[in-house]
């Protein structure tokens, strides 16, 4: 759609400019005496002008002047900025911050206040005029350029480039100017459609092309001085602008999408449902589909109160949005299906950096909850927010409070984040990978503090991770998911047990994550355990158990037959069972 | 990470100053050296070529351009400091006194316009955030996009002179300004609606795309996770945060205003500086062009000096951050 309308737009501006002097040249000349200055006509949609020449003809002709001037000023604009922008890279880090500083002092100044300026300086005329606008939109065209340079700068590919010793210059255009190309061809093409307009505006006032050339700002000048008589003559000129101006932004932004490869998710009705608690969360036949993508696939539990429930798997195995769907967050064009009956509950995100919203203080954020939900009054909700904040083991809870999120450490939001959590009475906290942002150590105290607050409360948790040990640390049972569906459920004892004993995990997969994971007793000599090949993407229609491809124990039963989850597993040939079939055969 | 100043707030304001006190400088400079950058005699081209040689001589002599550079430069700062912009080129008027005739009816003008740009953009730039979030609402979005998009590219003057011809003319409801008569506020209507209704389109879509960047943010998720009632979700948690890339994109369109309130101030004779800029330009009068630049320069220095200071307020990070 956009495709087409770029092409017209093309189309529409090398017509104009190419043959709108072949065709209407002569027409814009004729001088008709008996027809001065009239109004829309048949001979003459447009009006005459005072001399008596056609209105439609001057301005179809006037359109390669305009255009052709709008993409010199463009031109200039692009060249000085480039250099401009460009120079910072090329002369260092002191001379930059110098550049950079003035350009952005310049940058604040209105372009068409600068192109003003520039005219008086100039003078008025085609060229002079292209130039003052050229320049005046120089810095905005540097500013670009520089951001952008800044912005690939801080990339692996640069870093390697430097690391060879590659010159200052010669990183300029082989590195970095080719890697902002593409912005760059889409704000000349929309500053393209900026200038034409600039450029009508200054003939407009009179500083720009003067008599007897005329461009569409010129026309549009006279045909005010007449509105009174042919509006047809100001409208005619105006029109033409804004269209030229269109076709230049339609370009652009059809530039725009093609390069960004911007793509639209087909958008469907969803709805997640959150009836009354019976356990801490039961969840049947849970499906969430975005168009035909389905990346999770009738997923059925229950967690009791108390209980801690980890969701292990690996990246894109659906263990996320099962824990988003069972909050009800999953936003359109998400889709969700299935019964959803969960307590309720608190989310404890994993990146406590963004999940906090910066421009609210941590006890507004605490206290709404319960403000809103308990109906308590707003000074007893900061009350019991310095409360929940001590409970969470933050030393100085009543000045943190006061505090905005950024002045917190991660650990200490991810404790905030709990903490609010824990304002209302939850009997369920689902956690996202809530330690995946923080380091190490504080990981542990996260943890600790999260098991705390279950035993404290009652409240039971489902923790999503795809760290094993985290969720051995954490919970007693876990789930084990692969492209959507559970396909273990497994006490964590038995994932910790020696897997050759004849207790451990039963499903093939679990056992591969299980070797997956490097020990200190790990052969460093040797590559680190990897699974091979790779997990059905959420597009695919998979006949037969999902894991079949890469799975060591498959048989031509695992690629035809989906094997159904019993409870503990979905396996057709899982380990527990050949252990058994051992015994029997021997 | 850098050292912590004691009083991230005072630092600001003393940096935002700084940057402010230079801006002004490089503005004082720029208008002083655009005298000197005209080719030929500025002097003469001011004159006319008419002008018999003493005459053009003792103007010189006048304006003190037979000095050496720095002392015309250490002139031209004094006069600005004890408030003398020097006279008019063609009139004699002081530059001071038009400056101080014209600028009521352009500040007006210029308040009006951003008053109307601010109280329709914001709302309806967030609830049509609201409506189209995710992906719904796929015609309005498409509606208001394109409708957006159309009279955001609309330059004002072209806007003023559709008005101009449809309401003025066509319909005969609204007065176009004349220079004679007192200006009721009816005479407002229009130039304040062809400078409002670009910026408010972009505006618009501006807040738009921020809002659904905030509704899908964590932050936001969180909110919702917190079960509050949509009305808190949007009030308190999105629009705060909205409100500092409004403001930033808000004070970027005041330089946008003074800038077409130059061209719709032509198309509808308002005695406000533009129309004067405009005149003195084309007249070479150079002294009125320096004060009228001043003043508009500094009118813009002076907005984004005071966005600057209510972003710090109204987003905390912005204040520390930046080397």
């Amino acid at each position: 759609m956009l495709r087409i309308a770029a092409l017209l737009s093309l189309l529409f501006l090398l017509f104009l400019t190419g043959l709108g002097p072949i065709i209407w040249g002569d027409d814009a000349l004729a001088i008709d005496t008996a027809a001065l200055a009239q109004g829309a006509s048949a001979a003459h949609p447009m009006g005459t002008d005072g001399l008596g020449r056609d209105v439609l003809a001057r301005i179809m002709v006037a359109s390669r002047l305009t255009v052709g001037l709008a993409l010199l000023t463009t031109a200039i604009a692009v060249a000085g900025g480039l250099v401009l922008g460009g120079l910072p890279a090329v002369l260092g880090p002191r001379a930059g911050r110098l550049i950079n500083g003035f350009v952005g002092l310049v940058v604040a100044f209105p372009g068409l206040l600068i192109a003003l300026v520039l005219a008086v300086v100039f003078g008025s005329g085609g060229t002079a005029a292209a130039l003052a606008i050229g320049v005046a939109s120089i810095p905005s065209f540097a500013r670009l350029t520089q951001t952008l340079a800044a912005s690939v700068a801080g990339r692996d590919f640069i870093a390697a480039a430097r690391v060879l010793g590659v010159g200052r210059v010669r990183m300029l255009y082989r590195h970095i100017l080719p890697n902002i190309a593409e912005p760059l061809v889409v704000q000349a093409t929309l500053g393209a459609g900026g200038a034409l307009l600039a450029f009508a505006a200054l003939s407009f006032l009179g500083l720009g092309v003067q008599s007897p050339g005329y461009d569409w700002g010129v026309l549009l000048n006279e045909g005010l001085n007449r509105v009174y008589i042919n509006p047809a003559a100001a409208l005619g000129p105006g029109l033409a602008v804004v269209l030229a101006g269109l076709a230049f932004n339609v370009m652009g932004e059809y530039a725009a999408q093609a390069f960004g490869g911007r793509s639209r998710v087909i958008r469907t009705r969803g709805r997640s449902s959150r009836p009354a608690p019976g356990p801490a969360l039961r969840v049947r036949d849970l499906t969430v589909r975005y168009g035909d993508a389905v990346p999770v696939k009738g997923v059925s539990f229950e967690v009791v109160p108390g209980e801690r429930v980890g969701i292990v798997g690996e990246s894109g195995s659906g263990k996320s949005l099962t824990a988003l769907a069972v909050s009800g967050l999953v936003e359109p064009p998400g889709q969700v299906s299935g019964d959803i009956e969960a307590a309720e509950t608190a989310m404890v995100f994993q990146d406590p950096m963004t999940s906090l919203n910066p421009a609210l203080r941590i006890a507004t954020q605490l206290a709404e909850v319960a403000t809103t939900h308990e109906g308590m009054s707003r000074r007893a909700a900061r009350s019991l927010a310095v409360t929940r904040l001590t409970d969470v083991h933050i030393a100085q809870a009543a000045r943190v409070v006061r505090q905005y999120p950024h002045e917190l450490s991660g650990g200490m939001r991810q404790r905030a984040m709990i903490a609010m959590g824990l304002m209302g009475t939850p009997r369920l906290i689902i956690a996202d990978e809530p330690t995946t942002a923080l380091d190490v150590t504080v990981q542990k105290q996260i943890l600790d503090l999260l098991r705390e607050v279950s035993t404290t409360t009652g409240a039971a948790i489902v923790l999503v991770s795809h760290d094993l040990a985290v969720v051995g640390q954490l919970c007693s049972r876990v789930l084990v998911m692969y492209a959507g569906v559970i396909v273990e459920d497994l006490p964590v004892s038995r994932l910790t047990a020696e897997p050759d004993a004849g207790d451990g995990p039963a499903h093939p997969y679990t056992r591969a994550l299980l070797a997956a994971v490097p020990d200190l007793t790990a052969d460093r000599s040797r590559p680190l355990a990897t699974i091979p090949g790779r997990m059905p993407s959420p597009l695919d229609v998979t006949g037969g158990c999902p894991f079949a491809p890469r799975c060591p124990r498959a048989d031509s039963r695992c690629h035809a037959e989906t094997p159904a989850f019993d409870g503990a597993v979905a396996c057709w040939h899982p380990h527990t069972t050949e252990h058994v079939l051992k015994e029997e055969s021997r | 990470m850098p050292d912590m100043p004691r009083h991230p707030w005072a630092h600001y304001l003393l940096r935002r100053a700084t940057r402010f006190l230079i801006s002004m400088a490089l503005l004082v400079t720029a208008t002083f050296a655009m005298v000197h950058a005209i080719p030929g005699d500025p002097v003469r081209a001011a004159l006319g070529a008419t002008a018999s040689p003493e005459l053009v001589a003792a103007k010189t002599h006048e304006l003190g351009l037979d000095l050496p550079v720095w002392q015309q430069y250490a002139r031209y700062l004094a006069a600005l400091f004890s408030g003398e912009l020097g006279a008019s080129m063609t009139s004699g008027l002081p530059v001071a006194q038009t400056i101080a005739d014209r600028l009521p009816y352009t500040s007006l003008l210029a308040a009006v316009a951003l008053a109307v740009v601010m109280l329709v953009a914001v709302p309806l730039g967030m609830a049509m955030a609201a409506v189209t979030r995710g992906g719904r609402g796929r015609v309005g979005e498409l509606l208001f996009t394109g409708v957006a998009g159309f009279l955001a590219v609309v330059p004002e003057f072209l806007l003023a002179v559709c008005l101009v011809a449809l309401f003025a003319m066509g319909l005969e409801w609204l007065p176009v300004a004349d220079v004679t008569g007192s200006m009721g506020p009816e005479f407002y209507i229009l130039p304040a609606l062809a400078l409002a209704i670009g910026p408010a389109a972009a505006l618009a879509r501006i807040v738009r795309v921020e809002g659904l960047q905030v509704l899908a943010s964590d932050y936001v998720r969180t909110a919702r996770a917190k079960r509050l009632p949509a009305r808190v979700v949007h009030l308190r948690h999105a629009l705060p945060n909205l409100l500092t890339s409004a403001l930033t994109i808000g004070g970027l369109l005041v330089s946008g205003l003074v800038a077409g309130s130059v061209l719709v101030e032509n198309v509808f004779a308002w005695p406000g500086l533009g129309t004067a800029l405009v005149e003195a330009i084309r007249a070479k009068d150079f002294p009125v062009v320096q004060g009228v630049v001043l003043i508009y320069g500094s009118a813009v220095l002076l907005v984004n000096f005071g966005v600057d200071l209510l972003l710090g307020r109204l987003d905390p990070r912005s204040v520390i951050g930046e080397s």
